[in-house]
C-alpha cells in the first residue's frame, strides 16, 4: 500500500488516476498516523521550494516521515519539487530541505542554451546511468514530461540514477537506498510513466 | 534531447468543445472528458484547454468540469480563460492543470504575471496573445476580449514585458489564421522567437503535420499548437478527434 502525501502541494489527483488504473493499491493522506500504515510513499509538489517546505512543514508530517523514511527504511518517491525536497537545500529558497540525499538544488546553467532557454519544458530523453529499478522497461529515447527550472546537483555521483540532457547533463532522478526522487512527471509522461510508477509500486 | 511539442487545442463552450474560425462561426465538437481519453491513448505531447466564454462572460473558471478533466489526463495539460488572480491559479494548480495561461488579464494588468510567478513557480505561468494584422503596414497587433479590442501595444514590448515579469511560456494565437488550415504565420512566430528567450507556442493555421514540421525548421524548439487539424477530417469539417505528428517530432525521431 502506496501512501500518497497529502500537504496540499502536488498533483494528487492525476496520480492517484495512474495508480487506480494499473490496480496499485494506495491511499491519500496527510496523518501520521494513517501515513504510519503505508509500506512505501509518494511524495508530490509542485511550485516554489519554499512555499512547498513550508506546506510540508506546517502539515506536523515531517518528523512522522523521518521515522518512516530514515529509521523504518520505507521506500519514497519525490516527484519534481517532492524530488528537490530530499535535498539539503535549494538556491531558490532559504528554507532548509528533509535532507535524505545529500546536495542542493541549483538553477539550470543556460550559457550553452540557445533559444528557449528556461524553463527546461516539454519532452526529452534520459539516460539511466546504472542499474536503477526505477527505469526497467523505460523507452529512453521517449523519455518524460519536464516543466522547471532547477535540478537536484546531487553531491555524491553514485546518488544519480538518471541524467537529461538540456545544455549540459544533469541529474533527473536520484536514488539513495529507500529514497527516489524525479524531475520529471511521471503522472503525465503516459506509457513511460505508468511503467515507473509499476517499478515502482513492486520495490513494496 | 528536448523535442518540439505538438500540441492540440481545444476551446470549451458551455461545457462542451468547440472550434471556431477567425474566432467566429464555431462549431460544436464533442465532450472535452471524451476528448481527453482519446488524446490520452494517443499519447499526445500536452494538451491546451481554453474556455473562450469565461472572461466574455466574466465568470470564473469551472473548476468542477476542470477537476474532471484534470484527473482524467495522463498528459501535461494548460488551462486558459477567467483567470484574473494568483489564487485562481494556484486552484487551477492544484486540479491537477500543469501550466495556467492568461489572456486579456495581462494586457488589462501586466502585474499578475509576477503575482501568479510568486504563487505558482514561473514555469507555470503562461501568456497567451492573440494577434491580428492590422493597419496599412500589416503589422501584428494585439487584441483582447476574443479578437474584439484592438490594444495599442506594440507585440515585441509586450512580450518582452511578460517575459521580464515571469512568464515561463508565450503562446501566440494568429487570429487571421484561426480555423484557416493554411499554414502558420512564419513570419509572425520568426518575430517572436527573436523578442523573447522562454519556451514558445504558437496556434492559428495548422492544416497538416507539413505545416507544423515548417514552423519547427523555422523557429527550431517549439509548441506547435492546432484545433482544425485535431478534431476535423475533409472539406466539410466532419468532426473525428484525431493526432498526428510531423516526422520530425516523433518520440524516436
Amino acid at each position: 500500500m502506496i501512501g500518497i502525501i497529502d500537504y496540499g502541494s502536488g498533483n494528487v489527483a492525476a496520480i492517484m488516476n495512474v495508480l487506480r488504473r494499473k490496480r496499485i493499491a494506495h491511499f491519500l493522506s496527510g496523518k501520521p498516523s494513517e501515513l504510519a500504515e503505508a509500506r512505501s510513499y509518494i511524495l508530490p509538489g509542485v511550485g516554489a521550494f519554499d512555499p512547498t517546505m513550508e506546506a510540508l512543514t506546517r502539515s506536523g508530517i515531517v518528523a512522522a516521515l523521518n521515522e518512516q523514511v530514515l529509521e523504518k527504511r520505507k521506500n519514497v518517491l519525490g516527484i519534481c519539487v517532492g524530488m528537490h525536497l530530499l535535498a539539503e537545500g535549494s538556491d531558490e529558497g532559504m528554507a532548509p530541505g528533509l535532507g535524505w540525499i545529500r546536495g542542493r538544488v541549483r538553477r539550470i546553467e543556460t550559457a550553452r542554451l540557445d533559444r528557449p532557454k528556461l524553463p527546461h519544458m516539454g519532452w526529452n530523453s534520459v539516460s539511466p546511468s546504472g542499474q536503477s529499478p526505477l527505469f526497467r522497461g523505460i523507452d529512453a529515447d521517449r523519455g518524460f514530461y519536464f516543466l522547471h527550472s532547477y535540478y537536484f546537483a546531487a553531491a555524491d555521483q553514485a546518488d544519480v540514477a538518471a541524467r537529461v540532457e538540456y545544455g549540459e547533463a544533469m541529474p533527473c532522478a536520484v536514488e539513495r537506498g529507500n529514497v527516489f526522487g524525479v524531475q520529471f512527471h511521471p503522472e503525465k509522461s503516459h506509457s513511460n510513466g505508468t511503467r515507473l510508477f509499476e517499478n515502482f509500486a513492486e520495490l513494496g | 534531447m528536448l523535442r518540439s511539442r505538438i500540441v492540440p487545442s481545444l476551446l470549451l463552450r458551455d461545457g462542451g468543445l468547440v472550434k471556431t474560425r477567425q474566432f467566429a462561426d464555431d462549431k460544436y465538437v464533442g465532450d472535452p472528458i471524451n476528448a481527453v481519453k482519446i488524446f490520452n491513448e494517443k499519447e499526445v505531447d500536452e494538451l491546451a484547454i481554453f474556455d473562450i466564454d469565461a472572461t466574455a462572460q466574466r465568470h470564473e473558471p469551472d473548476y468542477d468540469l476542470l477537476k474532471s478533466i484534470a484527473a482524467e489526463s495522463r498528459m501535461p495539460l494548460c488551462y486558459g480563460g477567467g483567470v484574473t488572480t494568483a489564487a485562481q491559479a494556484s486552484r487551477l494548480l492544484q486540479l491537477g492543470f500543469e501550466k495556467i495561461s492568461i489572456n486579456s488579464a495581462a494586457v488589462a494588468r501586466p502585474q499578475l504575471v509576477r503575482e501568479m510567478a510568486d504563487a505558482i513557480g514561473t514555469q507555470s505561468v503562461v501568456v497567451t496573445i492573440d494577434v491580428r494584422k492590422a493597419g496599412l503596414l500589416g503589422r501584428h497587433a494585439i487584441y483582447t476580449g476574443n479578437g474584439r479590442r484592438q490594444t495599442k501595444l506594440k507585440l515585441t514590448d509586450f512580450l518582452g514585458e511578460v517575459e521580464a515579469l515571469g512568464a515561463g511560456e508565450v503562446i501566440v494565437n494568429a487570429i487571421d489564421r484561426d480555423g484557416m488550415m493554411q499554414g502558420y504565420d512564419l513570419a509572425l512566430s520568426r518575430t517572436v522567437r527573436d523578442a523573447i528567450s522562454i519556451p514558445m507556442t504558437m496556434l492559428g493555421g495548422a492544416g497538416s503535420p507539413a505545416d507544423m514540421e515548417q514552423l519547427i525548421e523555422t523557429v527550431g524548439t517549439v509548441g506547435a499548437a492546432a484545433g482544425s487539424l485535431f478534431v476535423f477530417t475533409g472539406v466539410y469539417r466532419a468532426v473525428l478527434i484525431s493526432y498526428a505528428r510531423p516526422a520530425g517530432a516523433e518520440p524516436n525521431g
